[in-house]
Order: C-alpha cells, then structure tokens, then sequence
C-alpha cells in the first residue's frame, strides 16, 4: 500500500464480502425452494427471497468496484483520495441503504420493477452515494496523474451513474417502461460495467506483469472499444418482442454477436502479458483469479450469451432456464470473479501482510469455478429441455417444470458446493495471517 | 499489435466509434419509443384502470416470480399471455372471472407444488390488474411467444 488512503478500499470489500454472504445465502434458499417449493412459502416467499439475491449480487458488486477505485486510483494517480472521510461517509450511507433494503424486503417493503425493488429513498441514497463517490474519485484523479486505466474507469463509473437515473423513470406504457429499463439493466452489465472490468484488469496486469504501461492500455482502449461498438446496438437483443419494431432482430443479432470480441480480446490479452511479463508474481491466487476471470467472462457472456442471442433462436430460447444459466456464469465470470482477483491482490497489502494463504485461496478458486459450471450446465439442459416441451410442444408450464426437477437438484448441490468456496475464500483473504511481512523490502522484489 | 496501431490511435477509435454507436443507438430508441406509443401498443385503451393495474402488478413484486413478455424470474409462468392462454379473445368475462378466483385460491398449500403467496387485494385491485394483464397481451410482440404456454 502506497498511499495511507488507499486503506478505504478495505473497509468497501469487507462491506462487499458481508452482502456476497448475504447473495449466496439467499442464493442457497432460492434453490430449496426450487425442489421443495413449500419450504418457507408462508414466511419468506420465493419473490422476495430472489429480490434479495439479485439486489445483494448487484450491490455488492458495486460496492466491489468502489473499493477497486478507492485501492488503484490513488497509485495511478499518484496521490491520496481526496477525500478519505468522504469515502467513509458514502460507504456508510450505501451499506446502511442495503441492509435497510434487505430488511425491508422481508417485511414487503418494496416496489416492483425487477432489480429496481429499492423504495424510492433508497435510490436516492443511491444517487447520493453516485455523487460523493464520483466527486471524490475525478478529483482525486483531476489534480494527479492521467492514465488510460483511470479515463476508462472514471468513464465506466460516471455511465453507471448516469444509466442509474432512468430508474425514476416509470412510464405506464409498459412496453415503453421495459425499452429504457434496458438504459440500466443492459447498459451497465453489457456496457459501463466492461469498462469497469476492462480498467481494472490493465491495472492487474500492469502491476503483476509488469509488461509497459503504453502495451497495455493499447490494448485496454482496443477492448473497451470492441465493447461498447459491439454492447450498445447489442442492447437490440432485449427488444425483439417487447413490442419494438422488427429491425431490432436484425441489429441486435448482428450486433450482440459481436459482443463476444472484447470478452475474446480480454482472454488473449491477460495470456499475452503473463507470457510477455517474465515476472513471477508472488501472489499466484490473485494471478489465477485475474487470468481466470477472463476465461469464466468469456464463456459466461460470450459462450452462453451467443448460445440464445439470435433472434430465431431466442424466439424459442427467450425467458427459459437457458438464459437463467447465461446470467449466473456471466455475472460471476465477469464481475464476481473480477473482485476477488482485486480483493486477493490488493488485500495483502491492504493488511500489510506478504500473501498469504495462497493455498487455500486456489482451491477456492477451482471449487468455486467447478461449481459454478456444474451450476450453469445443469441450468442449460433444463433450459434445452424446457424450450423443447414448451416452447416447441406446447406443454404448459407447471407440467414442464416438474420434469425438470433433477437439474434443479443439481443446482442446489453445485450451490451448496460455492457456499462452501466462499467460506473458503472469506477465510484466506480475511483470516489469520501465517507468513510475516518480510522485514525489508528486497530490491529484487519482482512486481508490485 | 503494429506500431502504426499507436495506443492515441486506440484511444481515439475508442472515444469516436462510442459516440457514434450511442447517436444510433439512442435515435434508434427514439424511433421505438414513438413505434411503441403508436403502432405497436393500444395507446387509445391504456386508462386509469390499466395504469393502477400495473402498480398492483409492480406493489406486489409479481415479477420476481413470473415472466412478463419473457422478462423477469423462471419461477412460474409466462403472464404476457395469460389473458390468451384463459380463453379472453372469446370469452372475456369468463377469462376475468377465471383469473381472479385463481389468484384469490392463492396458496393451495399442495405439497411438493410451487406456492403462489396470498395477496390481499380488493376487488378493484384483482380488476385492475387483469386489465394490465389483458392490455398488455395485445402488445404486438412480433408474434411471440411462440404458443399458448408461453
């Protein structure tokens, strides 16, 4: 840790752990339900035990991304936050709106638009914790050194908090109302939210390679780049039947296809720079989590996102168990993955430690990636078989879904089986430390 | 990469091809926006039931646990449709009657069967909501989906 304040980032993933808990909980819960559907149906009913697990999942995440901003800005910028205290401040307000958020879910407290639930406070807390948050990080930024890693990121971040404002914007046109529902679901997670992954992952890169900084933001503006040329008009792929014109079955085809190029890019790039760099980092976990989460991106939303993204096959594929298997590999290869690798890289130095428990955070990292891909093959066939029964035969709903109760137990095995990973991690990055920090720092020390 | 590919090169690819493809993009929802108000959905029938209905449809979270036009949780069936799949092309009150008295059975409390919780709505609220539900089932949806079961 090169700058005291950089320690801000601590507490933001400590906060972002405590909600991942939370998600896979809920997550955990969500599947019980799945295969014996009277458990809790009075108490806590499968609405809001989702609720729970999407909004923690989204918030956490976020939070994730904050704390990735607070750690590297300062080092690339090459001066302190700005504002430390702010920092704290905006983590308060935004950890006491979820718990508040999660709170009130249990008891129906809520509105109504899928991952949009927050009561209106809450989302103005939301844009609060935007403002403090995006004030303190430009500034920051502002007043020191200007990189390609920071303009990207400062550009993903301020997108988020733009797309974020069409959540006060509920037309009662309910077509209308799902076209710029989309500004936010579909811009963030297949826009900003790249810029985001892509930034952070230069950063990695750079310090753990050590390949020059121009080699690798060249290649962070050509991905960022194929991104958003490729995510924006993709946004087409949402609008083939919510009553959008047909030439949205042309573009976001067309375009969405192409969505696959910058996760592609990212997986060429993060293998080239380890080759390139000739550096052994000592931190192998976080090594394996950055390289490993442009493979888990690339399949999640490349692989799995083209499976159903034509518009003759999401005709048949279009809100089956196929798209909950894209969304789960997706948002974890992409995003869950790109905060532990930030996490296990920084939180070493964030606790003044050398690495430690590298062991235990690598099997963590096979058990929760195997996991996850029994999790998402398991999805995908009750998918393929559901799109067959109902889609293709005409059987109704509910006399599909009890054929497909195996692959629901599955999924409930492979959850469990993440449950059991996080802990695991939880423990290596947040446990107690058994290799002292070495007394000097060797001269020879390969990479930072 | 070549030399020629400079990273100001990238840069400025990145910053110029972003704006355009987000200029189209937005004109193209533009576009949608209008085709939806217009062409695509009944503006002349979208009154004060409907839009209640809608609230009710949202209050209740309904979309963590169905599909509407597709979109939202796995959990138990496509809605976008369900005015079709009770029959309320021919038989609209009929299919209003049907879908009120199964919301109002809410839970069976059968084992080893999906629960749907009890909602406490009044009449006008269960009314209200088949509106919604009827409004939006004739959204051109460009033909989807692509059967009754939704």
């Amino acid at each position: 840790m090169k700058y005291a304040s950089q320690k801000v980032a601590y507490w933001y993933f400590t906060c972002a752990m405590l909600l991942f808990v939370v998600q896979i909980f809920a997550g955990g819960l969500a599947g019980t339900v799945y295969v014996l559907p009277n458990v809790l149906a009075d108490l806590l009913p499968f609405n809001i035990i989702r609720m729970i697990h999407t909004n923690a999942l989204i918030v956490w995440l976020l939070m994730g991304f904050f704390g990735c901003a607070y750690y590297l800005v300062p080092e690339e910028a090459e001066r302190d936050i700005e504002s430390p205290l702010l920092a704290y401040v905006q983590l308060g307000l935004l950890m006491f709106g979820a718990l508040a958020a999660v709170g009130g879910y249990t008891l129906r407290v809520h509105e109504g638009r899928e991952f949009l639930e927050q009561p209106l406070w809450i989302k103005v807390a939301i844009v609060v914790v935007a403002l403090i948050f995006l004030y303190n990080v430009s500034m920051t930024v502002l007043k020191g050194r200007k990189t390609a890693v920071t303009s990207v990121l400062l550009l993903g971040l301020w997108g988020i908090a733009l797309f974020w404002l069409f959540a006060f914007y509920e037309p009662h046109n309910i077509a209308v109302d799902k076209l710029y529902w989309w500004y936010i679901v579909h811009l963030w997670v297949e826009g900003v939210w790249e810029l985001v992954m892509a930034s952070v992952l230069a950063f990695l890169m750079i310090k753990m390679t050590g390949v020059d900084r121009e080699v690798i933001e060249k290649w962070l503006y050509s991905i960022v780049g194929l991104a958003l040329f490729s995510g924006l008009l993709g946004t087409g792929h949402h609008y083939y039947w919510i009553g959008a014109p047909g030439y949205w079955q042309w573009v976001g085809s067309i375009f969405s296809s192409l969505e696959i190029a910058p996760f592609f890019a990212m997986v060429i790039f993060a293998f080239a720079m380890v080759w390139k760099g000739r550096r052994d980092h000592p931190n192998r976990a976080a090594m394996l989590w950055s390289i490993g989460c442009t493979i888990g991106a690339f399949f999640g939303a490349g692989i799995w996102g083209f499976l159903h993204t034509l518009s003759s096959v999401n005709y048949y594929s279009h809100g089956t168990q196929l798209t909950a298997a894209h969304g789960h590999l997706a948002f974890f290869g992409a995003y869950v993955m790109l905060n532990l690798a930030l996490i296990t890289y920084a939180m070493p130095y964030l606790r003044g430690r050398a690495p430690y428990n590298q062991a235990l955070n690598i099997a963590s990292f096979w058990l929760m990636t195997s996991a996850m891909t029994i999790m998402t093959f398991a999805l995908t066939f009750a998918g393929v078989v559901q799109i067959q029964l109902q889609r293709v035969m005409g059987q109704s709903y509910m006399e599909v879904q009890d054929q497909l109760a195996l692959f629901y137990w599955i999924r409930l095995g492979s959850g469990v089986l993440v449950a059991i990973s996080v802990v695991m991690f939880l423990w290596s990055v947040f446990g107690p430390v058994r290799e002292p920090k070495p007394a000097t720092t060797s001269a020879l020390q390969p990479a930072e | 990469m070549s030399e020629r590919f400079t990273k100001s090169a990238a840069r400025n690819i990145f910053y110029g091809g972003s704006i355009f493809f987000f200029v189209v993009f937005v004109a193209l929802t533009a576009h949608s926006h209008w085709y939806m108000v217009n062409i695509s959905t009944d503006s002349a029938t979208l009154n004060e039931n409907v839009i209640r209905g809608k609230h009710v449809w949202e209050k209740n979270a309904c979309i963590n646990c169905h599909t509407l036009l597709g979109e939202g949780a796995y959990f138990a069936p496509e809605l976008g449709n369900v005015w079709v799949r009770y029959g309320g092309k021919d038989d609209p009150k009929a299919a209003r009657e049907g879908l009120i008295a199964w919301i109002q059975s809410m839970p069976t409390g059968i084992e080893g069967r999906r629960q749907m919780p009890h909602f406490d709505l009044t009449d006008q609220e269960l009314n209200d909501l088949v509106d919604f539900l009827e409004w939006t089932s004739r959204i051109n949806t460009q033909k989807w989906p692509p059967n009754d079961a939704g």
